[in-house]
């Protein structure tokens, strides 16, 4: 019998549209944290005026509180979708160890091929970790915004300062990521295009 | 209320093109003349205000911590340096009342001691985001709202403060068991760097909510701002 196959997305819309505001957000999230960390530096060190936003420290959490919202209603859409539409379950999903360890050591010796509309398993394991560390961001954000209303999150985290530190590290986690994640868009450049477009990939009907 | 936004930065600078084009050559500093960034900011940080409120328990206590916990020393802390507090003379201050208030006597300090006084080992939390636990005792302004016969129905409890210094909370944070007209800190007066005579305590808000040295108090529903409220600061701003 032969074949039948279509073609479809890469990229859905919604995943596109959803991925560029969530670059907004969290563009706007990192630099504005940056400047209110600034106020009272965890460590011994501040970034550099030039690159957060807001100016001040009133500036940047008025920029902090505002995009808060577009980066968890957008988050909570993409939880949504990504549910309902069967791309976690497809995607990201199964994701072993052993295949972990098997798809970093091909990619280190930069043998790792790129299939358009599969996820490697390093993919998945990234995504799936930098998802997490953004449910965690935004959980020890609420446990410092609101110590009082919402102190028994903040005792989950052990107290207001600590709950400082897990976000400041869960920011350094989505940071890293973002490295890496620009980093190999740099490396493959032709993935930049179906994020924006859409792309087309042909796949087998079932 | 207007927000003062800055966006010196480069990167600042691509989101907010990237975010709103029709951004024109504003003069950003100028708060009579917000830009269409510092419009949308203000009405966000004015959402968050009622989401707040919304947020906020009544009858929800600050956690409490034992005199161990105690932060010593004390932390200094004002739109100013310690060298520059002003001092108030206890023997002629007095507290002016303000607004929806059926009596505007004005209040000496003898008389805010005779009244019944309550303590508390709270936390203070800075919107830089440090924070110090302090004890605190003085007479709960529920109670004295009460007593001065003020309409608890208006929004808002406005404070004035010898150093220019201003603010303003809402009715429901101002009716909390835990919001107090502070007279003794750490077991002794108020000294002048922390607000001598009296000072607002209010632990289910940011410390900047939590005005020193005050020399009025007022009931009202006029909008009353705050000395950083009406630079940018969130005015709710509940912990």
């Amino acid at each position: 019998m032969r074949k039948r196959t279509r073609s479809r997305p890469l990229h859905p819309w919604p995943l596109r549209l959803m991925h560029w505001l969530n670059a907004v957000a969290i563009v706007t999230m990192v630099g504005s944290g940056w400047q209110i960390y600034d106020a009272a530096p965890l460590f011994g060190f501040r970034f550099p005026a030039g690159i957060t936003i807001g100016e001040w420290l009133g500036g940047a959490i008025a920029w902090h509180f505002a995009a808060m919202w577009l980066l968890v209603l957008n988050g909570l859409c993409y939880l949504l979708w990504g549910t309902l539409s069967g791309h976690f379950r497809r995607r990201m999903l199964p994701v072993s160890p052993r295949a972990v360890l098997r798809d970093l050591l091909l990619a280190l010796r930069l043998q790792l091929p790129h299939r358009p509309g599969t996820y490697n398993a390093v993919q998945r394991v990234l995504y799936l970790g930098v998802l997490a560390l953004g449910v965690l961001i935004v959980v020890s954000g609420l446990a410092i915004w609101k110590p009082v209303q919402l102190a028994w999150l903040t005792d989950l985290f052990g107290g207001f300062a600590a709950a400082r530190y897990v976000h400041f590290f869960a920011m350094s986690g989505i940071a890293l990521f973002l490295l890496v994640h620009l980093a190999l868009v740099a490396l493959v450049p032709k993935v930049l295009w179906p994020m924006i477009g859409g792309g087309r990939v042909e796949e087998a009907v079932r | 209320m207007s927000v003062q936004i800055g966006r010196r930065s480069l990167l600042g600078r691509a989101l907010a093109i990237g975010s709103t084009t029709l951004l024109t050559a504003c003069n950003y500093d100028d708060l009579q003349h917000p830009d269409l960034a510092d419009r949308v900011l203000s009405a966000v940080s004015r959402w968050n205000d009622r989401v707040q409120a919304v947020l906020f328990d009544p009858a929800k206590l600050a956690p409490i911590y034992p005199a161990s916990a105690i932060t010593r020393p004390p932390r200094f802390n004002a739109y100013y340096g310690a060298d520059q507090v002003r001092h108030v003379d206890g023997a002629t201050w007095k507290l002016d009342l303000f607004g929806a208030v059926a009596e505007k006597r004005p209040w000496r300090l003898q008389a805010l001691r005779a009244l019944p006084q309550e303590s508390q080992i709270t936390r203070f939390i800075c919107v830089e985001g440090w924070r110090v636990v302090g004890q605190w005792s003085g007479v709960p302004l529920g109670q004295f709202l009460r007593r001065i016969g003020a309409d608890t129905r208006a929004r808002y409890v406005a404070f004035r403060c010898a150093d220019g210094y201003y603010s303003s909370i809402d009715m429901p944070s101002a009716l909390h068991p835990q919001t107090i007209l502070a007279l003794d800190f750490l077991g002794a007066p108020l000294t002048p760097e922390f607000g001598f005579p009296v000072r607002l305590r209010i632990p289910t808000k940011l410390g900047f909510k939590n005005p020193k040295s005050l020399v009025a108090l007022g009931v009202t529903n006029v909008y009353p701002g705050g000395y950083w409220e009406d630079q940018g600061y969130n005015w709710f701003s509940g912990s």
